[in-house]
């Protein structure tokens, strides 16, 4: 379960992300909605415990981020923005730096290793240096990366940025096979994204929570039923300016 | 200590996966040559010892070590892997502890490449090898001061270009506050502590003394105190400056 509670991050005047909580709990996948700026990055480097809160807590699987950090990061996976990765290594060699870091060891590590590298489909580039990649290679490196010790919590920050209709269907396929037993929290800004994958949506816009509630109540809140025009009607209310 | 190992490994291997390795390593090799023959009159002197050769480790550090420790934290910050890094459950210190050692056993690797030298003076004559040993260990030892400083310079920019000059300005204020003409400027007016005290922040003046063959205590804490103070540095820049 993942606990968050009055997470609140500052930059000098500028208030990120304010007095958000809330729970998850294995076998959701939330979905995180909102603007750009909104908040919903500096949440996930929050959660992921790469910035430490000006207040609040972040506590994973009973972890607290802050006070214990290693255990908290162990228990999960992450993707950060962008999927950086080491553009210098290859595929394979940066693989296994992160099965050394995960502490994978033995035939664990090797059925892990397949099978990521199977359900990604990165067979194929293994031995290719990271920066020779297409956007939507680098990209599944990234998601690797982060399902590579099978975590019980998946934070993933825009997984399916970059990539085509059919990868995008890809990735959203692995998504649902791995969400029965795991907590997975994506950003996205992708509202159809939400319908297809997530069992409940966080609306956010200038760092407060607007709606919390399951894709389809949110829909019901309009008459079209349409995702788009309740992501509308609440982030125009609010962050017209943003 | 696992954790060092693994981060330690990844760093080092990045360096030969470009030709920043190789590219290093030849020049480094040539201009530590070049100076020894050229500049230091190596075979004129007509003495067995490699004193022209050790003379100009510290300027030749001074520009080379800086173009090495530039991109271990900028890099990072610019590509964005520091966030991966620092969300993978290893500690700051064990990433700032890995990467340092890396690239300080990439120097070093340099630093032995130097061995036909070794060789070349033994062929020739009867040196001391105890002091060429002691300052082999001496050039290695100032060669990490200059890289933790170059480390934690780095963690302050994203920038390479900057944490290069940044490194080089730095590294030669430290070099040069054992200059005779430079501590003559305080030794008029100034108490002599204070110019005591600035000559012991010198590179040059332990360096030199290890050179001499002499391993004084004193002159191994001066750099494994140099080397805690920036990298303990490199960590709180690092900590404190995550998001930019």
């Amino acid at each position: 379960m993942i606990e968050v509670n009055q997470l609140t991050k500052r930059y000098g005047s500028l208030t990120a992300v304010d007095g958000v909580s809330f729970k998850v709990d294995a076998g959701e996948v939330l979905g995180f909605l909102g603007p750009n700026g909104a908040g919903k990055s500096t949440t996930m480097k929050m959660i992921a415990g790469f910035l430490a809160p000006t207040s609040g807590r972040v506590s994973v699987c009973g972890h607290d981020v802050v006070d214990e950090p290693i255990a908290a990061k162990s228990v999960m996976g992450y993707l950060p923005e962008g999927a950086p990765s080491y553009a210098e290594m290859t595929v394979a060699a940066f693989l296994e730096f992160i099965a050394d870091v995960r502490g994978l060891t033995g035939a664990d590590r090797r059925g892990r290793f397949d099978d990521v590298v199977g359900r990604l489909a990165l067979g194929r580039v293994l031995d290719q240096p990271i920066e020779t990649l297409s956007k939507g290679y680098k990209r599944r490196v990234g998601l690797a990366q982060a399902i590579l010790h099978d975590p019980k919590v998946l934070i993933l920050d825009e997984p399916t940025d970059g990539l085509d209709p059919n990868q995008k269907h890809e990735v959203r396929s692995l998504i649902d096979a791995m969400a029965r037993d795991k907590i997975i929290i994506i950003s996205t800004h992708i509202l159809e994204e939400v319908d297809a994958v997530c069992t409940r949506a966080i609306i956010i816009a200038n760092g407060k929570i607007l709606a919390d509630d399951t894709p389809e109540h949110l829909e019901a809140r309009t008459p079209s039923g349409r995702l788009e025009d309740v992501f509308r009607s609440i982030t125009l209310g609010t962050a017209a300016h943003a | 200590m696992r954790n060092v190992a693994i981060v330690f490994r990844r760093e080092l291997a990045s360096y030969f996966a470009t030709p920043l390795a190789f590219v290093f390593i030849v020049i480094f090799l040539v201009l530590a040559g070049a100076f020894a023959f050229y500049l230091g009159n190596f075979f004129e002197r007509g003495q067995a010892d490699l004193t022209p050769f050790f003379t100009f480790h510290p300027w030749l550090y001074l520009f080379l070590i800086p173009a090495l420790s530039m991109r271990l934290w900028a890099e990072e910050r610019k590509s964005g892997s520091l966030e991966l890094l620092m969300t993978l459950p290893i500690t700051l210190w064990q990433a700032v502890l890995g990467k340092f050692a890396a690239a300080w056993a990439f120097a070093g690797l340099a630093l032995l490449l130097t061995f036909p030298i070794w060789i070349t003076v033994n062929y020739l004559g009867d040196p001391d090898n105890g002091a060429i040993l002691a300052a082999y260990i001496g050039s290695f030892l100032m060669a990490g001061g200059f890289l933790a400083v170059g480390a934690c310079l780095s963690a302050t920019t994203r920038n390479q270009v900057i944490a290069f000059i940044v490194t080089v300005v730095v590294c030669f204020a430290f070099l040069l506050s054992g200059l005779p003409m430079v501590l003559g400027l305080f030794q008029g007016w100034a108490p002599q502590v204070l110019v005591d005290a600035i000559a012991s922040f010198s590179f040059l003046t332990h360096f030199n003394a290890i050179a001499k063959g002499v391993i004084d205590l004193k002159d191994l804490v001066f750099f494994a105190a140099l080397i805690a103070a920036w990298l303990s540095a490199n960590a709180i820049v690092l900590d404190m400056k995550k998001a930019d």
